[in-house]
């Protein structure tokens, strides 16, 4: 009785309406929505580093599909080209890389341009187109014979200079000594750019080329093919090796010292940083082992072994998943504990492998540091065609290009990022609509 | 005659012994299936794999032993001509050998090694390849031969599949051995040169060994902890940023924000975390340093344009979602009752939160933190990008200090020759990392453990 009455005493002193308890309820609402601005402010944080990291990329990397060309008639001298008429294809595809297409340019302007005369200011005037020009000008030819003798209208690559200055990387403003194109060379422009002889369009040798020295040839095709042939290797040893690691813990792994081991180890090496396993692949597949340098064989299967764990723990949620209801009906049809896992219980969890898999070689195929280390950083034009050969991958293209001093290859860089993140998202769209597949199924 | 042909074969043959297998149980029942033990295609697998096994070991000891062996045979061919000479000599002799090209006026005696060379390797390679599909044929007649209809072909089956997948199972391991041991036995050798001590608490740090005896200048410092300090100021910096900005986003998004919100917040947060460290390490490079250099400059701050500062606070926008989506994992675990009894009391959503569901989601969170503190000592493209090379000794943020992970990579990446104290230096570095990290992991998951005992 007197506890209660003692309780009734407190409360009844409290009056909730006086203007001390109103102050202090105001101040706890204001904490309230302190707390909450800030939390929201947090998120919001996140998401604009999100949106500064694609924005500028975005920004500097648009032009980075566009090139600049020139337009000049080009005249196809039979005595700069030799008599092709007469040439097996052999011969052909030896004399073609002979021929002075430099002097066909030169003789262009020549001609275009009556009064230049000396040959430094011809060659500063030559210096406006990339050197892919002269391929160009053989690549045509190759391709039809019948050009010899004429005068053909051909659009012909800019130099990355002019290509910087056309798209206003380059600013006019600056004195002549710190711009790369000098004033002279701004007049020619200039005059071009009156008669409607530059022209901009879709750089297609960015997606059919390898790297290059000069941004405007370099492109991301051999770095692609590279980062294919390294994903092949990856997924075609970390797949089934993770699955069946997944398989043997969740299904038939005794529960033991050993196995609490392994399960130990798996979580651990999930997190540990991706540049030690370079640091293994270095000691063990190339000085160990000797397999040749920066292969994609020897990135895939660091990589194989990185992406491991990542594998091994989303299979084996997936297998957990599934309902033992099926496995005992299985089992109870006479199956053994065998035909059960790949007969029900593997096929059941497959999307959620597949899932987990996909997230894994996205994150092998962003992965830089591990294969810097095994030697994948070397400069690399031709597109591998074997596992064994030398290669580059699309992040170490980006480092590598990112790394250049060269103004043009800016533009290049987050172009090449723009490629890989849409295969990142490619690829992670997959993991998801597997995924609500996955969930709509069960 | 290659070993993938090889291996094509092999796959080929298991093929064929899969086919006759089935059929031959088929045949000795009659195809009355009931007969059997097991179902015809376990007798097929079980011929197949029977003779894929051995052809298979047999190549696998073809491409380990192939250049160990072809080495041997050339070295004793070569006589009294490789006794004297030094290893990098010998190697390099070999190699002309093995990659000999044709050349205007040959060298008879080089010639006549290649020669010796080609004819060697080419009976070699024939050796294991007649050898593999011998033992591939042998061993599948042998288990075709003895199928039964009686014998327990899916138990046999099923104990190699169970042995398989052990196997597997235990690559895990054997991953963590071969880093634990390639990175102790080539730091080993690395202290033979250097001593512990100075690479633990010396302060000096300048790789670059004398590769001439008289070249000034580089006499090699090998004193790591000006790297650890940067390394640790970097994870700082991020941590600093990262910690409270990814815990907050996380309690709004566990216990504030609408569903609609969180359905769009979340997959944000996990493009976020989904994009590669090289992109980080760009943009820090082309944008975040610049702008710091700039905001510096404005106020009358010097600030170094690789500074530690630029490359934290990328790393933080990169470890952000890690903490977020760790710890919204975390809290979403905190039992209803405890959050509905605490709003049940009259308490404010912050109260709940500060007074309830943090305290009993901390050692989640602190397990969340540390491992982002890992992550963030491992990360290697975006220091590499936008922190310095030369090894500071400082903890000024606006100077640009060094980590080790960069100095791994400017190790390795180049010209090495390997047995140099410079190379080894990287392996000595990577296992310091190796264990930092592995120790943080380790402590993260035991609190978690721990704590989650002391909850239940």
């Amino acid at each position: 009785m007197t506890d209660n009455s003692s309780d009734n005493l407190y409360i009844s002193k409290v009056d909730w309406n006086s203007k001390e308890q109103k102050d202090r309820l105001k101040k706890r609402y204001l904490i309230e929505r302190i707390f909450k601005g800030f939390a929201i402010a947090s998120l919001l944080s996140a998401l604009v580093a999100l949106f500064v990291v694609l924005a500028s990329v975005f920004i500097t990397g648009v032009s980075g599909f566009k090139e600049t060309r020139i337009t000049l008639d080009i005249n196809m001298d039979e005595r700069i080209v030799g008599d092709l008429s007469s040439m097996s294809d052999e011969e052909l595809r030896r004399h073609i890389p002979s021929i002075n297409a430099n002097q066909m340019i030169i003789n262009a302007l020549r001609e275009k341009f009556p009064n230049v005369t000396s040959r430094r200011e011809i060659f500063e005037m030559l210096r406006l187109f990339s050197v892919g020009a002269q391929t160009e000008i053989r690549n045509s030819l190759l391709n039809d014979h019948n050009l010899i003798g004429e005068t053909v209208t051909m659009n012909l690559k800019a130099s990355s200079d002019v290509d910087m200055l056309i798209k206003g990387k380059i600013s006019r403003e600056i004195i002549e000594g710190d711009r790369k194109i000098s004033d002279q060379q701004l007049q020619w422009i200039d005059q071009f750019i009156q008669e409607g002889k530059i022209i901009q369009g879709f750089n297609w040798s960015f997606f059919t080329s390898g790297d290059s020295r000069e941004p405007e040839l370099a492109g991301i095709w051999s770095a692609t093919v590279g980062s294919l042939l390294t994903l092949l290797v990856t997924f075609v040893i970390s797949f089934p090796v993770g699955v069946g690691s997944a398989i043997y813990l969740e299904e038939f792994a005794p529960r033991n010292r050993f196995t609490d081991l392994i399960e130990i180890n798996i979580n651990n090496l999930a997190a540990v940083p991706s540049i030690i396993f370079g640091l293994l692949g270095l000691a063990i597949f190339i000085n160990i082992m000797e397999l040749p340098r920066s292969a994609p064989l020897v990135g895939g299967l660091t990589l194989a072994l990185m992406t491991l764990p990542t594998i091994i723990i989303t299979a084996r949620a997936a297998i957990k998943a599934v309902p033992p209801s099926i496995k005992e009906a299985a089992i109870g049809l006479g199956a053994s504990k065998m035909q059960t896992v790949f007969h029900q219980v593997l096929p059941l969890s497959m999307p959620g492998i597949m899932t987990g898999s996909i997230i894994g070689m996205a994150q092998a195929l962003g992965e830089t540091a591990p294969l810097l280390m095994i030697g994948m950083v070397a400069f690399i034009v031709d597109t591998p065609s074997s596992i064994t050969e030398a290669a580059t991958v699309l992040p170490v293209q980006v480092f590598l290009w990112a790394d250049s001093p060269e103004r043009g290859f800016l533009e290049k860089t987050s172009a090449a990022i723009m490629v890989l993140l849409l295969f990142l998202i490619i690829m992670n769209s997959l993991a998801i609509w597997l995924r609500h597949r996955f969930e709509k199924k069960q | 005659m290659g070993t993938f042909s090889l291996f094509l074969i092999l796959i080929l043959l298991m093929i064929i012994f899969f086919v006759l297998g089935k059929n031959k149980s088929l045949l000795m029942v009659k195809s009355n299936i009931r007969n059997l033990h097991s179902r015809p295609v376990h007798y097929g697998y079980s011929v197949g794999i029977n003779s894929f096994i051995p052809g298979f070991c047999i190549l696998a000891i073809w491409m380990l032993s192939e250049g160990y062996i072809i080495d041997k045979l050339l070295i004793s061919h070569l006589g009294e001509k490789s006794a004297n000479l030094a290893s990098f000599e010998l190697t390099n002799l070999l190699n002309s050998i093995k990659e000999y090209f044709e050349s205007a006026n040959p060298d008879p005696e080089l010639l006549r090694h290649v020669e010796y060379y080609i004819t060697t390797s080419e009976r070699i390679a024939w050796t294991f390849f007649l050898s593999a599909i011998a033992a591939c044929c042998f061993s599948g007649f042998r288990t075709l031969n003895n199928i039964k209809p009686d014998i327990n072909s899916r138990n046999n089956l099923e104990f190699i599949i169970k042995i398989v997948l052990v196997i597997f199972s235990v690559i895990a391991v054997i991953t963590t051995i071969g880093i634990v041991f390639s990175l102790l036995f080539e730091s080993i050798r690395f202290f033979d040169q250097i001593s512990i001590t100075e690479f633990v608490f010396g302060t000096q740090w300048s790789p670059q060994t004398a590769i001439r005896i008289d070249q000034v200048g580089s006499s090699g410092a090998f004193g790591a902890v000006p790297l650890f300090l940067g390394t640790m100021l970097i994870t700082a910096i991020a941590m600093f940023i990262a910690g409270p900005i990814g815990l907050m986003s996380a309690i709004y998004m566990a216990e504030f924000a609408s569903d609609r919100i969180r359905n769009i917040a979340k997959p944000l947060l996990e493009i976020l975390a989904g994009i590669p460290t090289v992109v980080y390490g760009f943009i820090a490079a082309l944008v975040v340093a610049p702008f710091i250099r700039n905001v510096g400059e404005a106020i009358g701050l010097e600030i170094a344009s690789e500074s530690a500062l630029a490359a934290g606070i990328v790393m933080a926008a990169m470890i952000i979602p890690l903490i977020s989506s760790l710890s919204d994992d975390v809290i979403s675990v905190v039992p209803k009752s405890l959050r509905e009894g605490s709003l049940g009391l009259g308490a404010t959503k912050t109260e709940t939160t500060i007074k309830v569901i943090l305290p009993s989601a901390l050692p989640g969170i602190v397990g969340a933190l540390l491992l982002a503190t890992s992550r963030a000592i491992g990360e290697t493209m975006i220091v590499v990008m936008a922190a310095g090379m030369a090894a500071n000794l400082t903890i000024n943020p606006l100077e640009a200090v060094t980590t080790v992970t960069v100095q791994i990579v400017t190790l390795l990446t180049g010209d090495q020759e390997f047995a140099s104290a410079k190379t080894l230096s990287a392996f000595a570095l990577g296992l310091a990392l190796f264990i930092t990290t592995l120790a943080l992991n380790a402590f993260a998951l035991y609190i978690v453990r721990k704590y989650r005992e002391e909850y239940d």
